[in-house]
């Protein structure tokens, strides 16, 4: 079909009596990282969770590969092979993390079950998974909770990622070995949406960029052009990448 | 990075013991009321874990949760009436082999009319915690005047089979053997459950349930199921701790879920909602208190576990092992 | 002036008025609508559960507030007014030391309930208060020295509202006047001069904060409305007027054990009359006050028929027993919840914005 995994048209959504998404119209190709950028308050999260189904449409089609997943509930979406990662990481604290990585492993009923090849890599990318891996994820550091949290989500291959502010309070150091980490994801052919608000992480991470603006897709397009242009960038985030 | 556990709670029970040894007088006293605070914050326990996770993980309140104490007590008297011979015969197996089919029966029609009560008063009012607590009420009194209907409103004595009588002489101390049966399976089925919890994935799933939903949904797991199936356990734990109370009173009234519910909230109040370890420790607190005070000053037993609810509210106000809910 | 009157708080819809003028006018005159013993204590029976209903209106409706132990001032005002006027004889003074005593014990244990509320959660707070009522009333029952246990406490009270009191020879339109219609009609005075308070103290600005607060607590802290305050004084009030309703049991029956007052489906009662009548409206404590108590009076005499007509299926007999009276409530109160959860009143002021 087209090349597009994920397609967003027209996606209103209401919580409560609250109008957030004003029709949203995205899409996010197929085996590349695209950026979802925006100030504070554009919708960006809600975005995310409408895919999810957490909050749901009250207008307007998502589509996922050939499937419509507007009506789904959430566990529907994420069997299809969506992770999630939320903002505020969903990290089960009084579970260990060898217990959290379990749960994401939907086809494994014990530890042993886990492919050990695939843990191996994880490993490497984020060497405080396995070194914490008997302890309760409560607590581990902010950035080492962030990288549980991706770590969890790709810990069985997944078709789309779809994250919400990893560097959110990440010191500079650790957020270089999430940029790594992403790369590497990339390179495996796994598709990404990711929102961000840090601008180095976008312009290396991004193939794809899209702004969002008060419940809308304002602007979408490639990273090379939206980089190139600064103008457009001022207007659009009120600074210059 | 230690491996901290947080061990004060756990210690609260045997400080409490400690603390009424020179109260009681006797040794063999303290032995004596110990054993029987012991096995009634057992039956306690196996009655609370269930409404606690309930509460945990689906963050509903079951305010009816006590219709499946007195459900299970009056059928394990039906089904222990029609089984005479074997619960007059002074032999201990016969006696188990009528006590342990009462108990099964018991469960499986608590956990049966659990499921209804989940799809037909519970599930309907999702959410919404006023309208929980007053349907659950609801459900509850409906469920007391059926017993009534089917059982009669007045009380119904259930005699403890013959072997099951009697005490064990311990030193100077009488142990009653029923309560020592008592502390067995309530002991079982702890192990059972935190076995569950602890080494299965189900359990892994409620425990993460438990602290946040939505991501367990959104790592793919359908935990409306799930719930059904804790809310099913959790009635059918209530029977079987309604049975055991039976046997304990010796006899049942139909007001009796209403009265036990009280204390139930009180230990998982104490325990933090969610919390299968706090309920245990909430409730063998709770059945030493009330056994200590009963001794002490009769009068004060229902004050006391009040008072030690309140104690331990100054102390953590979300109970002694709150679970870490992101809601 | 008749706005002025109820606090600028209309009923809002005309269907709704006319009930509430019909059942004032029933209960105003009801000793000479309605001859005989029972229907005068069916009216006074009434007229007590108004107030106490009305009284935890104002908690759950105004202030979204669940507390079980609402009976538990009912009582202490029964008991206050049982026990003063058992120790201290039948007089109007001791009606007042009772009274008084009644109404400060309120004052207290509610402003240690509402205080400590605070501390905890809303749920834990509806788990205690239910504990500490069930406490209370085996206190009650324990304590027979002072409250005559199970057995309660019978007295006597001023010769003026006793029954052996006439005061006209001849009885008036059938009615005999003496102390017991006096009785009545100071029991109808009180609940209205009370129903009135509470509409002033809900339309009140007080009362507005209440309902900004059981909307939106974490919105009200923010603008500046201390919730502490609001919602302790709220749990004071709603105890004392429990606690006024609690004596005007007492007087009327001139008797009070643990059942009379603090029995928990006293408690039932009072959830499904605010819940059937109409939450947050005072107007739905009266009208649902009334609806349920002649229901429970006179409805068991038609579960009585019911019943004797089924005999021959037992199983429907033993359903349609007049004891079994709690079960069909039951079952109304659990349908009135998912349909008519706004109530009569609700209902009825739906309809006639329509």
């Amino acid at each position: 079909m087209s090349a597009n995994l994920l397609e967003l048209a027209g996606v209103h959504t209401h919580i409560g009596a609250y109008h957030i998404l004003h029709g949203v119209d995205l899409a996010v190709p197929k085996a590349q990282l695209t950026m979802l950028l925006g100030r504070n308050g554009a919708g960006k999260t809600t975005t995310l969770r409408t895919i999810m189904g957490l909050w749901h449409a009250s207008e307007g089609r998502v589509r996922f590969g050939d499937k419509d997943i507007t009506a789904l509930h959430t566990p529907q979406i994420a069997e299809l092979g969506i992770a999630y990662v939320p903002e505020n990481m969903g990290i089960f604290s009084d579970l260990t993390v060898k217990e959290n990585m379990l749960l994401a492993a939907r086809a494994a009923k014990n530890a042993e079950q886990m492919d050990d090849k695939r843990l191996a890599w994880i490993f490497k990318l984020f060497p405080a998974v396995e070194k914490f891996w008997n302890h309760p994820a409560g607590k581990l550091s902010g950035g080492q909770k962030q990288m549980l949290a991706v770590a969890r989500a790709i810990v069985e291959p997944r078709e789309l990622l779809i994250i919400d502010e990893p560097s959110k309070g990440l010191a500079p150091a650790i957020i270089n070995n999430m940029i790594d980490a992403f790369s590497e994801l990339k390179r495996s052919g796994v598709t990404i949406l990711l929102v961000e608000q840090n601008i180095n992480f976008a312009q290396r991470l991004g193939d794809t960029v899209a702004v969002m603006d008060n419940g809308r897709v304002v602007h979408s397009g490639t990273m090379a052009a939206f980089s190139a242009d600064e103008q457009l960038q001022q207007s659009l985030l009120g600074l210059a990448l | 990075m230690k491996l901290e556990f947080d061990w004060k709670p756990m210690a609260l029970v045997p400080v409490l013991a400690l603390i009424a040894l020179p109260l009681t007088g006797s040794v063999s006293t303290w032995l004596t009321l110990t054993v029987a605070g012991l096995a009634m914050g057992m039956i306690i326990f196996i009655i609370a874990s269930g409404l606690t996770l309930v509460f945990g993980l689906m963050d509903v309140l079951n305010f009816g949760h006590g219709v499946f104490i007195a459900l299970g007590a009056f059928v394990a008297s039906s089904v222990l009436g029609s089984m005479g011979d074997w619960t007059g015969s002074q032999e201990l197996w016969r006696n188990l082999v009528a006590v342990f089919p009462a108990m099964l029966v018991a469960m499986a029609v608590a956990g049966a009319v659990g499921l209804a009560f989940e799809r037909f008063i519970v599930r309907p009012v999702y959410g919404q915690h006023l309208k929980q607590i007053l349907i659950t009420m609801g459900g509850m009194i409906i469920g007391e005047e059926l017993i009534k209907v089917i059982w009669g409103p007045g009380q119904l004595p259930l005699p403890l089979p013959e072997a099951l009588r009697g005490s064990l002489l311990v030193g100077d101390a009488a142990i009653s053997k029923y309560r020592i049966l008592a502390v067995a399976v309530g002991i079982f089925v702890f192990a059972l459950l935190a076995w569950t919890l602890g080494r299965t994935k189900i359990g892994l799933l409620i425990r993460a349930g438990v602290q946040d939903r939505e991501m367990v949904e959104s790592l793919g797991y359908r935990i409306g199921r799930l719930f059904v199936g804790v809310f099913v356990v959790g009635s059918a734990l209530a029977g079987l701790g309604g049975v055991m109370w039976g046997l304990f009173q010796q006899n049942l009234i139909p007001q009796m879920g209403a009265q036990v519910n009280v204390l139930i909230f009180i230990v998982i109040i104490i325990g933090g909602l969610g919390s299968t370890t706090g309920a245990l420790i909430g409730a063998l607190l709770v059945g030493l208190m009330t056994n200590y005070t009963g001794f002490l000053l009769p009068t004060a037993t229902q004050f006391a576990s009040i008072a030690l609810m309140v104690a331990v509210l100054l102390w953590r106000p979300q109970g002694v092992y709150p679970v870490a809910s992101s809601r | 002036m008749l706005s002025r009157l109820l606090s600028h708080d209309l009923p809002r819809s005309r269907v709704l008025a006319v009930l509430l003028i019909a059942l004032v006018l029933c209960l105003a005159f009801a000793p000479f609508l309605f001859p005989g013993v029972k229907a005068l204590s069916v009216a006074a029976k009434v007229l007590v559960f108004i107030v106490l209903v009305a009284s935890f209106d104002l908690l759950l409706g105004y202030t979204g507030i669940v507390s079980f132990a609402h009976t538990m001032f009912f009582g202490i005002g029964a008991y206050g007014i049982a026990i003063s006027a058992t120790r201290l004889g039948a007089g109007w003074s001791s009606v007042l030391v009772g009274l008084g005593a009644a109404l400060a014990v309120s004052l207290v244990l509610s402003l240690a309930i509402g205080l400590f509320s605070l501390r905890v959660r809303a749920i834990f707070f509806a788990m205690i208060t239910l504990a500490v009522a069930s406490a209370f009333q085996t206190l009650a029952s324990q304590l027979s020295d002072f409250t005559g246990g199970e057995d309660g406490l019978t007295f006597k009270l001023p010769e003026l509202i006793s029954p052996s009191f006439e005061f006209a020879e001849e009885p008036f339109l059938g009615v005999s006047l003496d102390g017991r219609l006096l009785c009545y009609y100071l029991l109808f005075v009180t609940a209205v001069v009370l129903v009135l308070a509470l509409l002033r103290i809900v339309n009140s600005p007080f009362g507005r904060v209440l309902q900004a607060i059981r909307e939106n607590e974490f919105r009200a802290e923010a603008i500046g409305y201390r919730v502490v305050v609001y919602r302790t004084t709220a749990s004071v009030l709603s105890a004392l007027f429990a606690t006024l309703a609690g004596a005007m049991l007492a007087i009327w029956l001139r008797y009070n054990g643990p059942d009379t007052s603090l029995s928990f489906e006293i408690m039932i009662d009072v959830l499904l009359i605010v819940v059937i009548g109409g939450m947050g409206t005072v107007y739905g404590a009266v009208v649902g006050a009334v609806l349920f108590v002649v229901a429970q009076s006179y409805l068991q005499d038609l579960l009585r028929i019911g019943s004797e007509a089924a005999s021959g299926a037992p199983w429907l007999a033993a359903l349609l027993s007049p004891d079994r009276w709690l079960l069909w409530l039951g079952v109304l109160f659990v349908l009135s919840v998912y349909y008519f959860p706004t109530g009569i009143v609700g209902r009825l002021r739906a309809r006639a914005l329509r």
